[in-house]
C-alpha cells in the first residue's frame, strides 16, 4: 500500500501542474508548473525504482534533472528575448502566429 | 530492521512531508505574486527531497535540493527580477477561465480513475529485510558503467543548453 501511496501523490502533483499550465496567463509560471510536472514523474520513478529493488530508475531520475536544467536555462532565455521583444509575458497576448 | 520501516513515525513523516508538497504545489498556481510562486515551488521541491529520502535514494535527495532548488528556481527568480514582474491581480487567463469547471471535473475524474488503479497496483509489496537501501556507491556503479555514454551525452546536452541560453538572452547590437 505504501508504494501506491507515492504513486497517487505523484499524480496530484502532475494534474496541479497540468492545471497550473492551463489556468495560468504568466509564462514564468507555467514553466514552473511544467517544472512540478517533471518533478512528479521523478518521485513516481523513484518509487517504483524502489519496489523494483533496481537503482536504474534513480539513474533516470538523475537525467530528467539534467534535462530539466538545461531546458530551464533555455526557455528562461527565449522568454527574456521574448520580453525584450513585446514586453509582455501575459501569454493571451503572445499571438503573433495566430491566424 | 524492517520494524522501522511500519512504525508511526516514519508514516506520520510521509504524510507530513506529502501534505507540505501539495500544499506549495497548490500555492503556485494560485498564487498573485510570481516570486512567492517561485518560493512555494522551491518548499515543495524540498519536501520532494524529503519524500527520496524516505524511499531510500539519498543521492538523488541532495542532488534535488542543490541542482533544482539551488540552481534552477535562482534562475527562475533572477528571471523574474530581470523582467521586473509584479503582482498580477487577474492571474488567471481571462481566455481560458471559463473553462475551469470542465477542468476541475476532469481533473477529479482523472484522479478517481488513477487512484482506483494505484490503490491496487501492489498487492504483494512489503519493505523486505534484505532490502537496506541504495547508497551513493550503487548509484554512482551503475552510472559508470551501463550508462556512461547517456552520462557523457548529459554534460554534451548541458554545455548546448548554456550556448543556446547565452545566444537566445544577449542584447542584439543595432
Amino acid at each position: 500500500m505504501s508504494y501506491s501511496y507515492y504513486l497517487i501523490l505523484s499524480s496530484i502533483l502532475f494534474t496541479i501542474g497540468v492545471s497550473g499550465v492551463l489556468l495560468r496567463r504568466n509564462l514564468i509560471v507555467i514553466f514552473m508548473s511544467i517544472e512540478l510536472m517533471l518533478n512528479s514523474v521523478n518521485l513516481a520513478l523513484v518509487a517504483i525504482s524502489k519496489y523494483l529493488h533496481h537503482v536504474d530508475g534513480q539513474i533516470f531520475v538523475f537525467f530528467i534533472i539534467t534535462v530539466a536544467a538545461a531546458e530551464a536555462a533555455v526557455g528562461l532565455a527565449i522568454v527574456i528575448a521574448l520580453y525584450r521583444h513585446k514586453e509582455t509575458t501575459n501569454i493571451d497576448e503572445i499571438n503573433l502566429l495566430k491566424g | 530492521m524492517a520494524m522501522v520501516y511500519q512504525t508511526t513515525i516514519w508514516q506520520i513523516t510521509i504524510w507530513l512531508l506529502s501534505a507540505i508538497c501539495v500544499v506549495c504545489a497548490l500555492s503556485v498556481i494560485l498564487q498573485k505574486n510570481p516570486v512567492v510562486s517561485a518560493i512555494h515551488l522551491v518548499g515543495c521541491f524540498f519536501a520532494l527531497a524529503g519524500l527520496f529520502l524516505m524511499l531510500h535514494a539519498p543521492f538523488l535527495a541532495a542532488a534535488q535540493i542543490i541542482v533544482y532548488a539551488g540552481a534552477i528556481m535562482v534562475l527562475f527568480i533572477f528571471v523574474i527580477m530581470l523582467l521586473n514582474l509584479k503582482k498580477d491581480p487577474e492571474r488567471f487567463s481571462a481566455a481560458r477561465l471559463f473553462r475551469l469547471p470542465r477542468i476541475a471535473l476532469l481533473s477529479l475524474l482523472l484522479f478517481s480513475f488513477l487512484i482506483s488503479i494505484f490503490a491496487t497496483a501492489f498487492p504483494f509489496a512489503s519493505y523486505s529485510r534484505a532490502d537496506t537501501g541504495r547508497s551513493v556507491g550503487d548509484v554512482a556503479t551503475l552510472l559508470f558503467t551501463k550508462y556512461l555514454f547517456p552520462f557523457e551525452l548529459a554534460s554534451l546536452l548541458l554545455l548546448i543548453a548554456m550556448i543556446g541560453g547565452i545566444v537566445m538572452a544577449k542584447k542584439r547590437l543595432p
